[in-house]
């Protein structure tokens, strides 16, 4: 009676997915958004080699969050419009299977703007930014920063000041994961050894599935009344 | 429970803070049966068809459809639940047959595609199937909304001012399916404001006045003179 876990979940990704590329509403104001910010960072911190080299990583990140944000209000925006999350809310299925939907389709429309986002650093700040290590780290912030943005978008959607609510509530919850990435990037960029910074990327990988587990018990919570 | 009643309640209380909005509401509706519920603005009747649709959750009180009990059995509860509100409910960005499929999936249909195809037809739009949805007038999207909500095959369809700007022949549409509902076996709960039409397509009313059921029974031959006697005299309360 009660539609599959992954079936209900992988119907919403490809929803979304459909959707967005009809629209390309989010992707193309997230992908603008990020455009922006590395060019009016780049003016900003008219920098010295060995300058660029330190605060790459924070640029990076900084640049990341607020584009996921971002695209987390537009996602749910989406949902609330027509009052489609009362549809998903009303259909046979998992609130657990809504939530990890809704988090897959955030995640891959984050990195497919943090990636492309890495060429442009690469040109903007002459840092060699593109490395699988960087682009290791990215890939699991983003994800922490997904996990928890996904449940607190869901959250303020349902709430007046939505679009201002969200970044205020979220930013302190994944300070944690920012600074780890922050420092890992860093660390990377800097040609540290990985011994420097493997205990960063053990806090990402810890973080991501600490969020990952406490998203998927208080989503069906936060979503109903 | 009568033996026959698919929708029960009982002592259902629902309030907002120290707010009431419901008060001891006991129901029994059975299948097939076309229930129109009325009341003035803030009566409890949207509350009520929230909390039937599992919704919003029973500050106290017991609601069993089909002999499933809410909130413990809900998922077996929303299979059978079709809802068609003032709002939508289907995607602008996706086809009305995308909408459909992707309603279909979540519902975990068997055989989609012939039943996007039977539910467009009925409404009307098996022409404009491909359409994005945002192309859709105001009428049509209302349209697709009511074939989302009929694609299950629900027991029971909750009806929450539908009739909000629908034109003539998808308001015709509606009340086609209304009508029709009993030979289909399905349970019609019908919130609307209009009087009149409630009087030519519910067999039952109900009328809601501050959370209490100030009339339950046959609808009544001179339906808007009653409403408002009862609504005033339960008002007045």
């Amino acid at each position: 009676m009660k539609t599959p876990f992954f079936k209900a979940a992988l119907s919403i990704v490809r929803k979304d997915f459909l959707a967005e590329l009809r629209s390309r509403e989010l992707v193309g104001a997230m992908g603008l958004f990020v455009l922006l910010s590395v060019l009016v960072f780049s003016f900003a911190l008219e920098l010295n080699r060995q300058a660029r080299a330190e605060t790459v990583g924070g640029v990076l990140w900084v640049t990341v969050v607020f584009a996921s944000i971002l695209g987390l209000n537009r996602s749910m925006a989406m949902e609330r419009e027509q009052g489609n999350f009362e549809a998903l809310l009303i259909a046979p299925i998992d609130r657990a299977a809504m939530y990890v939907g809704k988090l897959i389709g955030n995640y891959v429309f984050t990195v497919a703007v943090s990636l492309p986002l890495l060429v442009v650093m690469t040109v903007l700040y002459n840092v060699a930014v593109i490395t699988p290590e960087v682009i290791g780290v990215l890939l699991l912030g983003a994800f922490g920063m997904t996990v928890v943005g996904t449940l607190l978008a869901a959250m303020t959607v349902q709430t007046r000041a939505r679009e201002a609510l969200l970044p205020i509530i979220m930013l302190p919850i994944v300070l944690p994961v920012l600074l780890a990435a922050v420092r890992a990037t860093n660390a990377i960029l800097s040609r540290a050894p990985l011994a420097q910074w493997s205990d960063w990327l053990l806090i990402l990988v810890v973080l991501a599935v600490i969020y990952l587990v406490m998203c998927l018990l208080t989503f069906g919570f936060i979503v109903e009344e | 429970m009568t033996d026959t009643a698919l929708i029960t309640i009982r002592k259902l209380v629902k309030t907002y803070g120290a707010l009431p909005v419901l008060r001891s509401i006991d129901l029994d509706i059975t299948r097939g049966e076309s229930v129109a519920l009325l009341g003035a603005n803030g009566s409890g009747k949207s509350t009520l068809l929230r909390l039937v649709a599992g919704l919003s959750k029973a500050t106290s009180g017991e609601i069993r459809v089909g002999g499933w009990e809410l909130p413990r059995e809900a998922h077996a509860i929303r299979a059978q639940i079709g809802l068609v509100a003032h709002r939508t409910l289907i995607y602008d960005n996706l086809t009305a047959r995308e909408n459909l499929r992707f309603f279909g999936r979540l519902y975990s249909l068997q055989d989609i595609d012939a039943r996007i195809e039977r539910g467009l037809a009925r409404v009307g739009l098996a022409k404009r199937g491909n359409d994005v949805v945002r192309t859709f007038s105001r009428g049509m999207q209302q349209r697709l909304a009511i074939a989302r909500a009929l694609l299950h095959d629900p027991a029971v369809l909750l009806l929450d001012e539908p009739y909000t700007g629908l034109d003539v022949s998808a308001a015709e549409i509606l009340d086609d399916i209304v009508l029709h509902s009993h030979t289909e076996g399905r349970t019609i709960l019908l919130i609307t404001h209009e009087l009149e039409r409630a009087a030519r397509l519910a067999g039952r009313v109900i009328i809601l006045s501050k959370g209490k059921v100030g009339y339950d029974g046959a609808t009544p031959s001179d339906l808007p003179a009653q409403y408002r006697q009862i609504v005033g005299t339960v008002s007045a309360g």
